[in-house]
């Protein structure tokens, strides 16, 4: 069981640090075009920056119904990624090719730039929250109310 | 040409991973596989792959241990020995041959940096001289994993999700 850290140093190195690694990794996220990175690491790095959050502050109510509640948000980033694939189907071309996204004004390369940015956006999102649930199903083993929670 | 600190990596990384399964202490051995995976990272950068050994290390070297970690406090912190039965004489008498074949078939793989190699003349020009074009996106190994195998990546998200999903499912308890 993991409850609020006792430590006034952790408390506040922790408080200065956690929004700076949001950052760092909103950075990764859109920067994963021009520089190493991407969705992934950036969904890592936000992850990791929740985690941190969890384990030094603690959950703030019953940490059962918060690990309820983000496996259920588990999918959310795959169901983004899928969406941008759908979106490019409605356009009129293929499964995931970006270069169908129907929007005005913009030429091709840059339709398949923003699909690129998009789905990276879902994978990020996909692996932060499996990230968190992960971990909060190895640290609370929550109870559940259906036949497997 | 093999500079001096490749072999100062491969000693390393060897002695990492030999400490990782030798060590008796369950939260030293999960401490020693994280290092393990940032000097790997270390690997993954000096061969130019720069995308995954940024992965590695945050992957390999930052959220495993947490999770090692977490299952530990979970369960016993020491290694139990187990009695390991003797490996059957078969496996001792074909195993080194397998591996001297193994090295043998190596020596026909394509030098390191090889430009003539297949791989580097078949499908990774077209990338690197298209993704700019196609996509506006310099970083071609982001153009490669989103685009042009947008479908792998879908999939491979969706085993993350799955992980997440059976995590849940294995872990989480009814009610008593």
């Amino acid at each position: 069981m993991i409850g609020a850290h006792d430590s006034v140093i952790v408390l506040t190195i922790s408080r200065m640090l956690i929004p700076l690694i949001q950052l760092y990794a909103i950075y990764i996220l859109f920067f994963g075009q021009y520089s190493p990175g991407g969705g992934f690491a950036a969904g890592v790095i936000f992850g990791a920056s929740l985690i941190l959050a969890i384990l030094v502050f603690g959950p703030e109510t019953h940490a059962g119904a918060v690990a309820t509640k983000v496996v259920a948000g588990d999918g959310l980033g795959l169901l983004v990624y899928a969406g941008v694939g759908g979106l490019c189907l409605i356009g009129g071309g293929e499964y995931l090719n970006y270069a169908a996204l129907e929007l005005p004004g913009l030429s091709e390369p840059a339709r398949r730039s923003l699909g690129i940015l998009l789905t990276q956006i879902g994978v990020g999102l996909d692996i932060a929250v499996t990230a968190v649930s992960i971990v909060l199903s190895l640290s609370f083993i929550p109870h559940g109310e259906g036949s497997h929670g | 040409m093999t500079n001096w600190f490749e072999l100062v990596l491969l000693a390393l990384v060897l002695i990492t991973a030999g400490g990782a399964i030798l060590v008796k202490d369950l939260i030293s051995a999960a401490f020693i596989l994280g290092s393990y995976s940032f000097f790997l990272a270390l690997v993954w950068a000096w061969l130019g792959a720069v995308d995954l050994a940024f992965v590695e290390a945050l992957v390999g070297a930052g959220l495993a241990t947490v999770f090692f970690l977490l299952l530990l406090f979970q369960t016993a912190p020491k290694d139990k020995p187990i009695r390991r039965t003797r490996p059957p004489l078969a496996a001792l008498l074909s195993l080194p041959p397998l591996g001297l074949l193994l090295i043998y078939a190596a020596t026909d793989l394509p030098a390191f940096g090889d430009p003539s190699s297949p791989a580097s003349t078949h499908v990774s020009p077209v990338y690197i001289e298209n993704s700019m074009k196609d996509t506006l996106t310099p970083n071609f190994v982001t153009s490669i994993i989103m685009d042009y195998r947008g479908f792998d990546t879908l999939i491979e998200t969706a085993v993350i999700f799955t992980a997440g999903i059976v995590c849940a499912a294995v872990l989480w308890r009814k009610e008593a």
